[in-house]
């Protein structure tokens, strides 16, 4: 295929987020930048509720395990048996179990985002200086003190990882959320009988861009609360 | 997926040979004395010249289409065929466009979805005599290089569908019946529903209703949405099994006629009925004479139902019916 | 068609489904025994699955091996790699399917080439990093007995990073076995046909056993690399996730 005939599809894609046009079989206008805004906010607003419970769930219990220095196995099957369910069949089994509907979605996105948050907590938390937490002990604070004041701080940038990880994840799985009835931007692939190639491209680019942004977003968030001397560390090592 | 079946067609052309070679020349069971309509019953013969040619038989994205286009595969297996199936390709216009780019050979579509939603034909304009209305689509579909083979004779529609206990309550029976209940209530439908007038579009302007609002949902969804009190109104299809083993739902009386009622037809690629012989068109046309209205439920109802696979059902159809031996 | 007509109806038998005792299947419970039964379904979709994994997995160690090696010796180059490979782990397959669509069209390659696009980045971090862990002391030893820069690589360098190497393949294949059940849109089949093609979705038996069946792959990758991992390695202890 020639570059040009190439850039083709993808130019009509372009062109259908810019401006509304007809519906494959007509009937209706689709496309524009009014509806592909919706659909991102729809996306945005679905993954956004999801990661936030799954951070208000996940943190504290990592920490919790971690400062304890108990549930090692359990701490890192979870993000093992985690990474093993595919996001398809656990929007299927919710689906099939429970119905359609925003609420049934973000429950199962709640559920794909714990793993990475929970083990990336238990281990930022297992890798803080043992002095520390001691002298911290030692000065008479209570534990959830010690963990609020010294572990979490010094945990933040590999929590942070954590929550990266899984904001992308369920922003790629908020995706295929229209098959359980939320439209988000997945909806331009899934329904492509309706918006057409233009749209299912359009919808392909929309969703990668989206991840991107979020990616580079959280990696900047991370690198904000990395220390210093944290942060030069990890530049020469891993990353 | 495409997937081949040579070794499965070889296997199944030299078993039906042998069986055709041991019962004698014409087959089991009576052969019919009308001349316009083809002998059904009839064992499919297997042609040896068919194996050079390679059909794909696609489907669209639900059970019937999934057990139609099994049936017709299995059915050009037996004919001598090497054919791969590509099914479950999406809505009628993702089936038109892979049929057009030549990624499939044909696939079962209805005449009325064909008329309304390839050729622009309003509901109302639809010739209830189906092979009228596969003859107007024929020339609209020559004009994309494509052929309609014969309608079947069992016809299928869309129709607006409720729990009948909901039914009662608002004490309606047709759809015209929802005038001023429709802005209370959620309609659910398949994706492509809110671009069809044989759909959503219809509901909102041949009947001027509203609705509370629209949701898109997988058509394999359909009595889900019901089931769970998430839907008041979902669009169903008048062949679906649910509908005839179950008391629990009523579909609405379209008194306006904005859903028409469509036969299946097969419709395939003029390259691919040129390469593959007469015996392509004279397969399908045999093996669809068994399709009646309440044979194609109990089809359905062995696969949303019973759960069973849909190629396990067209091979089930193809022997019961004495297509396939 | 009369006659005719009388004679196939009575072939295709219709069932009486009513008043039937409500078996597990029509009530839509998960039912084992179904599962039993009926396993022979799920055979074709899991060799499809198991395909598409092995070969992503296959041909992105190869590729992001190659890049490792190559980067090892160029530091400059770690940088724009970890970004690239980067990039194509953030974009969600589904929607690299559908780009590819105009290019590769709908089925197997398609889907081979996004899920490998995915492996790339965490097998090229661990080729790496594996690498810059050999202990100082084994590479110095290695240039004593006067090995050349290749010697030292492959006689002593790769070994040692092997493990971590392994490591980084095993989180590959299981995130591969999730991602290959969206295969079923790229026109690939795989699991996901079982989970969502036509009326599956709403059947919790077949959902339940096609997702279990992909968990249970995952899990099978993951342990058959942990014991070559360990066995590479019998002097280390297993790096946590």
């Amino acid at each position: 295929m020639s570059a040009i005939a190439l850039l083709g599809p993808f130019g009509d894609a372009i062109d259908f987020i810019i401006h509304p046009r007809d519906a494959v079989t007509g009937g209706v206008q689709v496309g524009g930048i009014g509806e592909v805004l919706a659909f991102t906010w729809a996306h945005v607003l679905l993954s956004g509720a999801a990661i936030l419970v799954s951070c208000a769930i996940a943190v504290p219990i990592g920490l919790w395990l971690g400062h304890r220095g108990k549930g090692e196995l359990l701490a890192v099957s979870i993000s093992n048996i985690g990474r093993a369910v595919p996001s398809l069949a656990l929007i299927a089994f919710f689906v099939a179990f429970i119905g359609v509907g925003f609420l049934n979605v973000t429950i199962a996105l709640v559920l794909l985002g714990i793993p990475p948050i929970l083990t990336n907590a238990y281990v930022g938390v297992r890798q803080v200086d043992r002095e520390v937490v001691d002298a911290a002990e030692g000065m008479g604070l209570s534990t959830w003190q010690v963990i609020r004041t010294v572990e979490l701080p010094l945990a933040l940038p590999v929590i942070f990882g954590g929550i990266r990880t899984s904001a992308v994840n369920v922003v790629a799985t908020a995706t295929i959320a229209p098959l359980a009835g939320v439209l988000t931007l997945g909806d331009y692939i899934l329904s492509a009988n309706v918006y057409g190639d233009a749209g299912r491209i359009a919808g392909a680019l929309l969703v990668a861009l989206l991840a991107v942004i979020v990616e580079l977003s959280f990696a900047r968030f991370q690198r904000a609360v990395t220390p210093k001397a944290l942060r030069k560390a990890q530049a020469s090592g891993s990353g | 997926m495409i997937r081949s079946r040579s070794t499965k067609a070889a296997v199944a052309a030299f078993a039906v040979s042998l069986s055709v070679l041991a019962a004698g020349c014409g087959g089991t069971g009576a052969t019919s004395t009308e001349a316009s309509a083809p002998p059904s019953g009839q064992v499919i013969q297997s042609n040896a010249d068919n194996a050079k040619v390679t059909l794909t038989i696609g489907s669209k994205n639900f059970t019937e289409e999934f057990i139609l286009g099994e049936i017709y595969a299995q059915a050009l297996e037996a004919a001598g065929y090497d054919v791969k199936t590509d099914l479950n390709l999406g809505s009628e216009q993702i089936a038109l466009k892979s049929l057009e780019d030549g990624e499939i050979s044909g696939y079962p579509e209805y005449t009325s979805t064909a008329l309304t939603s390839f050729f622009d034909v309003d509901a109302a304009d639809i010739p209830s005599d189906p092979n009228q209305a596969v003859d107007q689509a024929s020339k609209d579909f020559a004009d994309k290089g494509l052929v309609a083979f014969p309608p079947t004779d069992f016809t299928s529609a869309n129709a607006v569908g409720m729990l009948k206990s909901k039914a009662d309550e608002l004490g309606v029976t047709k759809v015209s019946d929802l005038e001023g209940k429709s802005q209370d209530l959620t309609l659910y439908g398949s994706p492509e529903c809110r671009q069809r007038v044989d759909c959503l579009l219809g509901l909102e302007d041949g009947y001027g209703l509203k609705f509370a609002k629209f949701v898109p949902v997988d058509i394999g969804l359909r009595y889900e949405v019901l089931d769970k009190g998430q839907a008041d109104l979902s669009i169903l299809f008048t062949t679906d099994a649910q509908l005839s083993q179950s008391d629990d739902y009523v579909t609405l009386e379209d008194d306006k006629a904005v859903f028409p009622p469509g036969n299946i037809t097969f419709v395939a690629s003029q390259d691919a009925v040129d390469e593959a012989g007469p015996d392509f068109e004279k397969t399908v046309e045999l093996v669809q004479g068994g399709l009646t209205e309440e044979v194609m439920q109990e089809l359905n109802a062995r696969v949303d139902i019973d759960r069973e696979k849909p190629a396990d059902v067209a091979a089930e159809y193809l022997k019961e019916a004495g297509y396939t031996q | 068609m009369g006659g005719a007509v009388g004679l196939v109806l009575a072939a295709v038998q219709i069932r009486d489904r009513s008043g039937e005792a409500a078996t597990c299947i029509s009530q839509n419970k998960i039912c084992p025994g179904w599962i039993l039964d009926n396993f022979g379904r799920y055979v074709d979709p899991l060799l499809e699955h198991v395909v598409l994994t092995v070969v992503a997995v296959t041909v992105g160690f190869a590729i992001a091996f190659g890049l490792g090696l190559l980067a090892y010796r160029r530091r400059w180059l770690i940088g724009p790699i970890t970004g690239a490979t980067g990039i194509l782990y953030t974009l969600p397959s589904l929607a690299v399917f559908f780009l590819l669509l105009p290019i590769t069209g709908r089925g197997f390659l398609t889907a081979v080439i996004a899920l490998t696009a995915y492996t790339l980045q965490i097998i090229f971090r661990n080729v790496v990093a594996g690498l810059d862990n050999v202990p100082e002391e084994a590479k110095d030893s290695g240039r004593g007995m006067g090995l050349t820069d290749s010697q030292l690589l492959w006689q002593v360098e790769l070994p040692l990073a092997l493990p971590e190497i392994v490591a980084g393949v095993r989180i590959a294949a299981t995130t591969t076995v999730g991602l290959a059940t969206l295969a079923v849109y790229a026109g690939a089949g795989g699991l996901g046909s079982e989970i969502v093609a036509g009326s599956n979705i709403t059947f919790r038996t077949g959902v339940v056993t096609a997702g279990g069946l992909a968990v249970l792959l995952a899990l099978v990758f993951d342990v058959v690399l942990l014991l070559v991992q360990r066995a590479l390695s019998p002097w280390k202890r297993v790096q946590t996730a």
